[in-house]
Formats: structure tokens, sequence, C-alpha cells
């Protein structure tokens, strides 16, 4: 059946498929080593893409048009301070409407019950500020709960939480923890999910971030939100705003800026990026590797007969034809299996992680680019054996 | 050009090696054959036969001396030329070589795809034709694990055939089969050539089937020695 649609395709008998097709042993050996090869660079892939997604929930759940940051800003996790002076500096420009700091700590915290760790970020806000601090509308109506400083709102997507904590806050409106030996009343959740470095946030007042963090002033916030009146360029704003900041201890950015300088970090400061990046890399090349090897080994056998077309009147090309033909058909026998299975290993991954691990949209497409760059590669290099075909040694 | 010969060598000399272990094997050759005849070259092991063979069949570059095929030079000619000059004509190795990941029937067509009109319903047909006459109308989509060495060596000829060649080479074609097929294949080849008036140009060592040549050459140590 394929034969026939190959033969309608090429206008000539599809000899590369035919050959394949002949010698089952191979056809398994390389259609899996194709798929495991596409199996790697999926599941690297979606590691990858979760540490980028993951790393920045926080910032593009902050509903602002600008930021300040210290000047020195590489991530989040690692985000000094800047003097609250700036903000007052900034709010000077006509253009700004309000402008909110922003507290951002991490801590340990230990499950007396269960005995789990969690790491937390930890959220800092002005609880009764007018302008809106999160996108997310079930946070923002949270808010108000925070205004006593022993009140915190959860997430609740937290990685592996004491399930009992969601239930109890959900259904009595309040669990207690002890964070830092200071008692909290968990009294609301919202839900948005760990990243690599934390397994989930805790929102608190500006009050109860400096009860939480004895060491830190609100004098000095992590961030700042600037919200700009409509209609205004954020991008010449944040230029006129770094003009009144001569100190240089501070800048402003807008929030894509933000998002775009956290995910550089991630990609090519941290070992992450690069240990994935790697992964890709290495995956590609097991994958050509052992598809050089069979197509090397198929051309290899089958000099003979390649040099008795070329007795008949083939040309050089019609062999590189049936090279090329083998590399697609492997290409695409090989990609269809890996794609399934990558779908299940990512949905299982997510589950076992807690990471949003999920198969984006364009992902498909660029790992079957890979994959036949992969393959015609070990096609382009199988080739030079067919030069070995020579018709005179036949006799 | 209808009055070209089918094959004319002049003075053409060949050497294999270099250096201390270069040796001669052929010496000289003048050689005419007509079109539309049937010639058998016969002489001793290393006499070089196929070395000939080689060298007019475009499978060999030519060294010394001047081959003309149809009348077109090969002394000196491109990988092209002689690339298309292959397309005119056939070939019959002394094992069948045959594509084992192919039918019978899509062995054939590679005779034909090699011209650019191995499908549909025609080629189909012509294969089929073909296939039948070397008596294989049964087996066309056995693969050739499936058939017998006599029966392979026919599907050979019928692959060599199929594209009407305008001369067909055979080096030893039945060396590997037992008298009673070989003498099969030969006459089957003789009976289609006679047909189609294809040249043929046939090595072989058995003497019964001197008597349907037009014509025998003799060589020994790289010399035609009677013709
Ligand atoms: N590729 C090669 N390299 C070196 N010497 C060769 C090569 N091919 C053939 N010869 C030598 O050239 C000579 C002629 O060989 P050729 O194969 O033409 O003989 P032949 O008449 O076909 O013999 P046979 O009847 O055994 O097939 C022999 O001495 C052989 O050893
Ligand atoms: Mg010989």
């Amino acid at each position: 059946m394929i034969t026939n649609i190959l033969i309608r395709l090429l206008h000539r008998l599809p000899i590369g498929w035919l050959q394949l097709n002949h010698n089952r042993t191979r056809l398994i050996a390389a259609v899996g080593g194709v798929t495991f090869a596409n199996i790697l660079i999926f599941m690297q892939l979606g590691f990858m893409g979760a540490l980028f997604s993951t790393s920045v929930f926080t910032h593009k759940n902050l509903s602002t048009d600008l930021v300040l940051l210290p000047s020195n800003f590489l991530s989040l996790r690692e985000a000094t301070s800047f003097p609250r002076r700036r903000i007052y500096q900034a709010e000077s420009h006509p253009a700004v409407v309000s402008a909110d700091p922003i507290y951002i700590g991490q801590v340990f915290w230990t499950d007396p019950v269960g005995g789990d760790t969690a790491q937390f970020r930890v959220l800092g806000v002005p609880p009764d500020s007018p302008d809106p601090i999160f996108l997310n509308k079930t946070i923002q109506a949270e808010l108000p709960k925070l205004k006593q400083p022993d009140k915190a709102i959860l997430d609740i997507k937290t990685r592996q939480l004491n399930p009992d904590i969601t239930k109890a806050i959900l259904e009595k409106g309040s669990y207690d923890l002890e964070l830092n030996n200071l008692q909290f009343h968990f009294v609301g959740t919202f839900t948005q999910g760990g990243s690599f470095g934390d397994d989930g946030s805790i929102i608190v007042s500006t009050d109860a971030f400096m009860r939480l963090f004895r060491n830190r002033q609100p004098g000095t916030p992590t961030l700042a939100l600037i919200h700009l009146a409509p209609g205004s360029d954020a991008h010449k704003v944040a230029r006129e705003i770094n003009a009144l900041l001569p100190e240089g201890d501070t800048i402003a950015m807008t929030k894509q800026q933000f998002i775009d300088a956290e995910q550089n970090y991630q990609a090519q400061q941290t070992p992450i990026g690069f240990v994935f990046g790697f992964g890709v890399v290495m995956a590609f090349v097991v994958g050509l590797v052992i598809v050089y090897q069979v197509l090397t080994t198929d051309v290899q056998d089958h000099l003979a007969e390649y040099a008795t077309f070329k007795a008949i009147g083939y040309s050089q090309g019609f062999f590189r034809g049936i090279v090329f033909e083998e590399a697609l058909s492997l290409a695409i026998l090989g990609f269809v299996p890996g794609l399934v299975v990558s779908i299940f290993l990512y949905a299982f991954a997510s589950r076992a992680t807690g990471l949003p691990i999920e198969m984006q949209f364009g992902r498909p497409a660029f790992v079957f680019s890979l994959t036949l760059i992969m393959c015609v590669l070990s096609g382009l290099i199988a080739t030079n054996r067919l030069a070995h075909a020579d018709p005179a040694d036949l006799f | 050009m209808t009055t070209s010969p089918a094959i004319q060598t002049r003075n053409l000399s060949h050497h294999f090696g270099s250096g201390e272990t270069r040796l001669q094997v052929l010496h000289h050759l003048d050689l005419e054959i007509p079109k539309g005849q049937f010639v058998i070259l016969m002489g001793p092991s290393g006499s070089g036969k196929t070395t000939l063979l080689t060298l007019v069949g475009c499978l060999r570059s030519v060294q010394e001396g001047s081959v003309k095929l149809l009348g077109e030079e090969l002394s000196g000619a491109n990988e092209r030329t002689l690339m298309l000059m292959r397309r005119r004509l056939g070939f019959i190795f002394q094992a069948h070589n045959l594509h084992d990941s192919l039918t019978a029937m899509q062995n054939v067509r590679m005779g034909l795809d090699v011209h650019g009109k191995g499908h549909g319903p025609e080629a189909e047909a012509a294969c089929q034709h073909v296939l039948e006459l070397v008596g294989l109308g049964e087996r066309v989509d056995h693969y050739p694990s499936q058939l017998s060495g006599g029966q392979k060596q026919r599907v050979a000829v019928a692959r060599a055939l199929i594209g009407n060649p305008d001369i067909l080479f055979a080096d030893e074609p039945t060396a590997a089969l037992d008298k009673e097929m070989g003498q099969q294949v030969i006459e089957l080849i003789r009976e289609l050539a006679n047909q189609r008036q294809t040249t043929v140009f046939m090595v072989t060592h058995d003497h019964r089937i001197l008597d349907y040549a037009d014509r025998i050459i003799n060589m020994e140590d790289g010399r035609i020695v009677e013709s």
C-alpha cells in the first residue's frame, strides 16, 4: 500500500523503502533508534519549556506596565533590593499613575505533621492598595484578608502539598501554619504551581513580610509595580524614568522586558538551560549515529545491486535518492511513535513533578525538523559509501 | 550512423596495476562487430575476455586505443555519456545480481525505470510479457530468495531485454547453472535476440552453443588468435 503511494510520488519504484521493508530487523532497529532519540529530545524540551514557563509565573501574574528593579537584576530568585526613594522619584514622571512596592523572599517550611519540607516564595504586597497588584482575579479578591499581619494566602498547587491543608482552608476558612517560628493563619488560596527553584508561593502583607524576614526593611523593596496612564508608550516612559534615576542602583523596564530578562537568565546563566540544551544535542547525536549506522550497513549490503543498477544506466543521483528515501522513511516512521509516547510521558512527568510539562504548539514541528536534519545528515554521510559501487567489479 | 558497426575497437590495450606489478592484459586489439550478430568470445581463463567485455560495455574506462560503441567513442568520454550509453545496452552477469528486496516483476521494472517509463499499466504489461517469455509468468511476485538459480538467471535475462537494448553483453551467464538449465537460458537469449535483431556479445565456455553463433572469437594472452 505504502509502496503504491510512493510509486505515484516518486514515479519510480521506491527501492529505498522496499529495501528497508525487506529487512525487518534492521527497519525495527532503525525506527526504534529514531523514536528513542525523538523521545529524549521531546523530554528535554518538555523540561526546559516547563523551566521557562514556571520561572516567570510570578512575573506574568503581576498587574503592571513597568517594573522598577535593582539595576543588578538577573533573576527574581536572586534579586537584591533598591531604596524606596526611587519609587517616589519615578512617580514624578507625569505618565505614572501609581507605584506599589513588592517584597520577595524565600522561606523554608517543615510540615510538623508529616515532616514534609517545602521551599516557598513569599510575596509581600500592600493589601489595601487601590491599584491591582495581580492579574489573577482570585488573588486580587483575597488581598483584603491580608490586612492583619498574621494572615497569608497559599498556593494550593504547591508541589506535594498535604491535601488536608487545602481542605482545611477551603472548608474551615483557615489553617494555622508556623513559618520561621511565627504563627500564620492561612485564610485564602490561589493556584499557580511551583518552579524548579520553589515548590510554591505564599502571599502576605508588607507588614507580615517584615515580621517574617527580620533583616528586611520596608525601605528596600525587591521591585515596584508602576501603572501608567492609558495610552502611554511604556518603552519611552521607562527610558525617561531611567533618566530620572541617575543614582544607577535602580532600573525601570517594561513587564515584557522583565519576563525576557528572567528567561534569558534561566537559559544562559543557570546550568539548567545548558543541561537541557546539551541533552537535546546528545539525543540528536545518538539518533544520528544509529541512523548512520543502519544506512551505511544497508548501503554496504547492497553494493553489488547498486553496481548492477549503475551498469544498466542508473546515475549516482539515483543512489543518493535511495539513501535519502530511506532517511526520510525512517524520520517519519520514527517520529510518529516518538510523538505519541512523548505525549504520554509528558502527562506522567507532569503529574510526578507538578511542573507544567506540556506539548507546546510548535514543538512537534521543531522536533520533526530536527529528526529530518538528523536522518538526512546521516544519509549524506552514508552516501559516501556509494562511490564503492563499481560496475567493473561485477564480473 | 546506421552503417556504423555495433562494436569497433582500434589498437585497444589495457593494463592492471602499476610499477613493478603492472600487467598488460590486452594487446592492441582491433575488432569489429556489425549490428545484429551473435558473437561468442572464448579463450582460456585469464586471457582477458572479461576485461575486453567490460571495456566495450562501458563498465571500465578505456586506457589506450579506441572503442566505438554504436558509433560513439568511449575513450575519454565523461561519466554522463557512459551512463546514457549504458541505457542502450543490456547486461547479463555470471551471478544473477538481482535485488533481493524486489520481486521478479520489480527487478524487471528496474530495466524500464531507467528509461523513465517504469510505471503505468503498459509498463506492467511489458514486464509481464517478458517474464512470460522467459517462462516465469506464474512467478512474477516471487522474491529472488523464492526462485531457483535458473529462474533467477531467467529474471536477469528478462531485465536485460526489457529495455530493448541495441547490444546485449553476457559474461558466462550459464556458469552457475546446471547443463540443462544453462542450455535453456542460452537458447532463450538467442531466440529473443534473434526476434529483436539485438547484437549479442557473449563470453562462454559452453561448446554446445557454438553452433548458434554467427562468429566465434578466440583469445589467448590478451590477443585475438582466431576469429
Ligand atoms: N581488477 C584487476 N586487477 C588486477 N588484475 C586483474 C584485474 N582483473 C583481471 N585482472 C587480470 O587480468 C587478466 C585477465 O583477466 P580477465 O578477467 O579479463 O580474464 P578472463 O579471460 O575473463 O578469465 P576467466 O575465464 O577466468 O573469467 C588476468 O591475468 C587477471 O588476473
Ligand atoms: Mg572472466
